[in-house]
């Protein structure tokens, strides 16, 4: 069946879980429709984003177990990449892509060198050494304000075609002005849905295949004749050339783009929240991650808020419940899912699903 | 076979399993008092992970493992350690990074300091094992495989214990130093110390096995005195695929 | 103690100091900045080697160490607050006698907190790395937003007691008090570290620990318990860094342990992990490169140590001083 080929095989296997990634892709498909509102597209944009980051995170950590925190490094590539480009060569379709070919090329030669990097050094020593790299390149795109922008970062404007003041129909249908904006959500929609189509095939593949079968015993898979060296190296690279995309993506919904913005450390603890509550290995998992995360990121900070002004009376309950601290309970909430949700929600509901 | 007052260690019916493997087949083990209990058979019988199990480094999924009159199938390794059991592991377990001396003192668990450690003890092991008094501050791990061998044996005599459960102690040993592994073994006998051993050598079977167990395929397949036993060659043959 | 003993790490710290001599140009300017390199050393050393010992003795990687290092800093601060007339003064009696009170407050916090990490979110994951790395960073988020709650999210100054504050003058060069003071407890430390490991039993068994743990527990010691201890004594020392970090910086922000975290882990990495010994090797270089290349190149301070890992790894990819029977 079609449907079948297009997912590479990889059917959600559980009817809850069609129903729900369904869901999701009607409703991202017709967001601008349904929810209106500027809010409602850019958390919708937002999702699409993570979606692809936190899937390509996935096949690294879920699909090949290695543990890197320079993720966020790459998808910093990919934004900077379009807004560097952006900034000065001007808001050209040409620009665009130099800025995409030129993040994608220098993604590809630091994961290249970090993969075979990891392969001389143990696991743990590996991922420490990813997070020391993350936290300097973050510095550096700070420092190096002539380039980059520094703390404020860039600004910059895009074709015509994709800006909000382009507009390509007087009036507007179905109660949304048809405009660059929905235009350049719809870029980003079809995007996200090939990347993710993309990484399904790549993780349904034999060298997917091989992939989880160096996960599961490097030892082994060496020895049956499988260079481990080449398929994790390849892996890397793979994911974070979508890593680069995802920053892309970004990049062109916020016409703007600052160290903060695509390379926080903050990023890569959403990155993991969201992996390993939508369920490790599994790419579908980003998705109904990332929906469940944004989400509620976005309007976890009203609900504390409430809760903050009905506590108000007892001090230290509202400092717990202060919409700044959204992260302290994100936080609580990631260990819980570490030690109840192993599996996460996708591997959940498959489990229920085969029982 | 049940646990009588004879049996200092028992263990019946014990299956382990590693993982998805299942190793040991429902064992049955007596280790009469006093006496030295060989336990035999081919690589891979199951004899380190009888052993293991013994020592609660693995846990039985099945069965029961008695120390005198208590039962410790489910106690953690320190407590039945503590217990009064010393044991040699196969890879003899020396810290290679310490000096032999520090190797000495851990193995001595009442002594804070070196000096604490018994005289007597030590001079009779130095006269056994000379390279043990030879290389006393040097690292472990600088040892010969044989020395370490001593000195892995060393550890767990330098205090009086109820058990020794050891591991193939010959192995890799010269003759000479064999014949004065079995000296003190015959002697810890006399001194009344209960002792399992796995091993292949012919001269510690017939100058020191009291009872032999035989293993094969995860199951103690022959159990009896080892008067019987060396007197059998066919059983022998048969058992293990060669004549003792 | 050993008689063949692998010399050729601990002149990794000379020769860099050497090389930068010439570098430098003056060797006021030189001794300055090797005092200030050693100084953060020590602090970094302090910190890292609670670090170390955890992972070399359980195998447990605590990638929320940075939490009782802010913890403590933010406990002293309160201290140090409440005892402003002892700082204020211009006696280093006076300013010792509130000094000390805040790093022990420091210590005894970081190391409860110490002792509950350990057993709520420690604990339930032993033996599956992939879990402990990312239940102990959520455990330093909650942390260093539970710091954000009690004492603000705005950074707080942290200003040295009267007395310790200026240099001394040795020829041309300024050497700062406060970092011969720095210098000076990590010496003490180290000392009593070393000492504990080499000339305890209980430092016997931590170092048999560390090689073959299995054995250890064959022995008959209850390795677990003694993990626990290790833990906290780790915990509390990354709080005495802390205290001492926060001064050296003069300022505290509740994600400083996030960012000492990194220059930990490095410090570990090029030390070897579970090495006490490479932990001050590593830490030693990696205080001094950061000062060095801070005066010669300061665009590439991050990226200074990384290089030297990297290098290091080279050249010894478990480290410097790697554990045996690892």
């Amino acid at each position: 069946m079609f449907l079948k080929r297009l997912l590479s095989n990889d059917m959600p296997r559980s009817r809850l879980l069609a129903l729900l990634l369904l869901a999701v892709f009607i409703a991202l498909a017709f967001a601008p429709f349904i929810f209106p509102g500027v809010k409602a597209l850019s958390v919708a944009a937002k999702i699409l984003v993570f979606v692809v980051l936190v899937a390509s995170f996935d096949l690294l950590l879920g699909y090949t177990g290695i543990v890197s925190f320079a993720h966020t490094m790459f998808f910093g590539i990919g934004a900077y990449g379009i807004a560097i480009s952006a900034s000065r060569l001007g808001p050209n379709w040409g620009a665009v892509l130099v800025g995409l070919g030129a993040s994608l090329a220098i993604s590809l030669v630091l994961s290249f060198a970090i993969g075979l990097f990891s392969l001389r050094v143990r696991a743990i020593f590996f991922a420490m050494i990813t997070l020391a790299v993350a936290s300097a390149f973050q510095t550096l795109a700070s420092q190096l304000s002539d380039f980059t922008g520094g703390e404020d970062g860039l600004t910059f404007k895009l074709p015509e075609l994709i800006s909000p003041s382009f507009e390509f129909a007087e009036e507007p249908f179905l109660g949304v002005s048809l405009d660059g904006r929905l235009l350049c959500y719809y870029l980003l929609f079809v995007a996200a849905v090939v990347l993710v189509l993309a990484l399904l095939r790549i993780v349904n593949s034999p060298f997917g295949r091989v992939l989880q079968a160096i996960r599961e015993n490097e030892f082994r898979a060496e020895a049956i004749g499988y260079r481990v060296v080449v398929y994790r190296t390849t892996a890397a690279v793979l994911s974070a050339l979508f890593a680069t995309l995802a920053g892309a993506m970004l990049a062109i919904w916020l016409r703007y783009n600052g160290p903060d913005t695509s390379l926080s450390f903050e990023i890569m603890i959403d990155v993991l929240l969201i992996v390993v509550i939508g369920g490790m290995g599994t790419i579908y998992g980003a998705a109904i991650g990332a929906v469940l995360f944004v989400v509620a990121q976005s309007y976890l900070q009203d609900l504390l808020r409430i809760g903050n002004e009905a506590a108000s009376g007892l001090p230290w309950l509202a400092a717990l419940l202060s919409p700044d601290r959204w992260l302290l309970w994100l936080g609580v909430l990631f260990v819980l899912s570490v030690y109840y949700f192993p599996t996460g929600i996708v591997g959940k509901l498959r489990a229920r699903a085969a029982k | 076979m049940s646990s009588t007052a004879g049996n200092l260690l028992a263990l019946e019916g014990v299956h382990t399993h590693i993982g998805a493997y299942h190793i040991l087949h429902g064992v049955d083990l007596a280790v009469p008092r006093g006496q030295l209990t060989m336990l035999l058979g081919r690589n891979g019988a199951g004899k380190t992970t009888t052993l293991r199990t013994i020592m609660g480094l693995w846990h039985a999924s099945q069965g029961r493992v008695r120390f005198g009159e208590k039962e410790i199938t489910a106690q953690h390794t320190p407590q039945i350690a503590g217990l009064g059991i010393a044991y040699v592991p196969e890879n003899m377990g020396i810290f290679s990074d310490l000096t032999v001396k520090e190797n000495m003192l851990l193995a001595a668990r009442g002594a804070k300091s070196a000096q604490q450690i018994d005289d007597t003890r030590l001079k009779w092991i130095f006269k056994l094992f000379p390279a043990v008094e030879k290389f006393w501050n040097h690292p472990a791990g600088k040892l010969s495989g044989g020395q370490k061998q001593m000195l892995a044996v060393s550890r767990a005599i330098v205090e009086p214990r109820e058990l020794l459960i050891i591991d193939e102690p010959s192995k890799g040993l010269a003759p000479v130093m064999i014949n004065n592994m079995i000296d003190a073994f015959a002697e810890l006998k006399r001194s009344g110390v209960t002792i399992l051993l796995v091993e292949q050598n012919i001269n510690f079977a017939q100058r020191l096995g009291d009872t032999v167990a035989v293993m094969d395929n995860g199951r103690v397949v022959h159990a009896g005195s080892m008067a019987e036993f060396s007197a059998d060659a066919q059983l022998q043959q048969s058992l293990l695929g060669l004549a003792l | 103690m050993k008689l063949e003993f692998d010399w050729r790490p601990l002149l990794l710290a000379p020769i860099l100091a050497l090389v930068a001599l010439p570098l430098t140009g003056s060797f006021s300017t030189w001794l300055t900045l090797t005092v200030a390199g050693l100084a953060m050393g020590m602090i970094i050393f302090i910190i890292a080697s609670g670090l170390t010992l955890v992972f070399g003795l359980m195998d447990v990687l605590n990638f929320g160490h940075g939490v009782f290092i802010a913890l403590g800093a933010f406990v002293a601060s309160s201290v140090l607050g409440l005892m402003g007339d002892w700082t204020g003064s211009g006696e280093l009696w006076r300013n010792l006698v509130a000094v000390f009170p805040a790093m022990l407050a420091a210590m005894a916090v970081a190391g409860a907190i110490g002792f509950a990490f350990e057993r709520f979110i420690v604990r339930p994951v032993y033996g599956q790395h992939l879990k402990q790395i990312l239940i102990t960073m959520g455990g330093m988020i909650i942390g260093e937003e539970l710091i954000k709650v009690i004492w603000g999210p705005a950074q707080i100054p942290l200003p040295l007691p009267d007395a310790l504050r200026g240099s001394l003058l040795v020829g041309d060069a300024a050497i700062s008090k406060y970092r011969l003071l720095a210098v000076a407890v990590g010496v003490v430390v180290f000392g009593v570290l070393a000492w504990t490991l080499g000339r305890t039993k209980i430092g016997l068994l931590i170092r048999a620990g560390v090689q073959d743990r299995e054995m250890v527990e064959s022995l008959g010691y209850r390795i677990g318990r003694l993990f626990v201890g290790v833990f906290v004594v780790g915990s509390a020392l990354a709080g005495l860094g802390g205290v001492m970090w926060g001064l050296f910086q003069q300022n505290l922000v509740p994600q400083m342990g996030a960012q000492v975290n990194v220059l930990i882990f490095i410090v570990i990495i090029i030390g070897g992990l579970g090495s006490t010994g490479g932990a001050l090797i590593g830490a030693l270089l990696v205080g001094l490169m950061t000062n060095y290349i801070g005066f010669l190149l300061p665009t590439l301070t991050q990226f200074a140590s990384i290089f030297l890992m990297v290098a290091v790894l080279l050249w010894r990819p478990q480290g410097v001083y790697p554990v045996a029977n690892r």
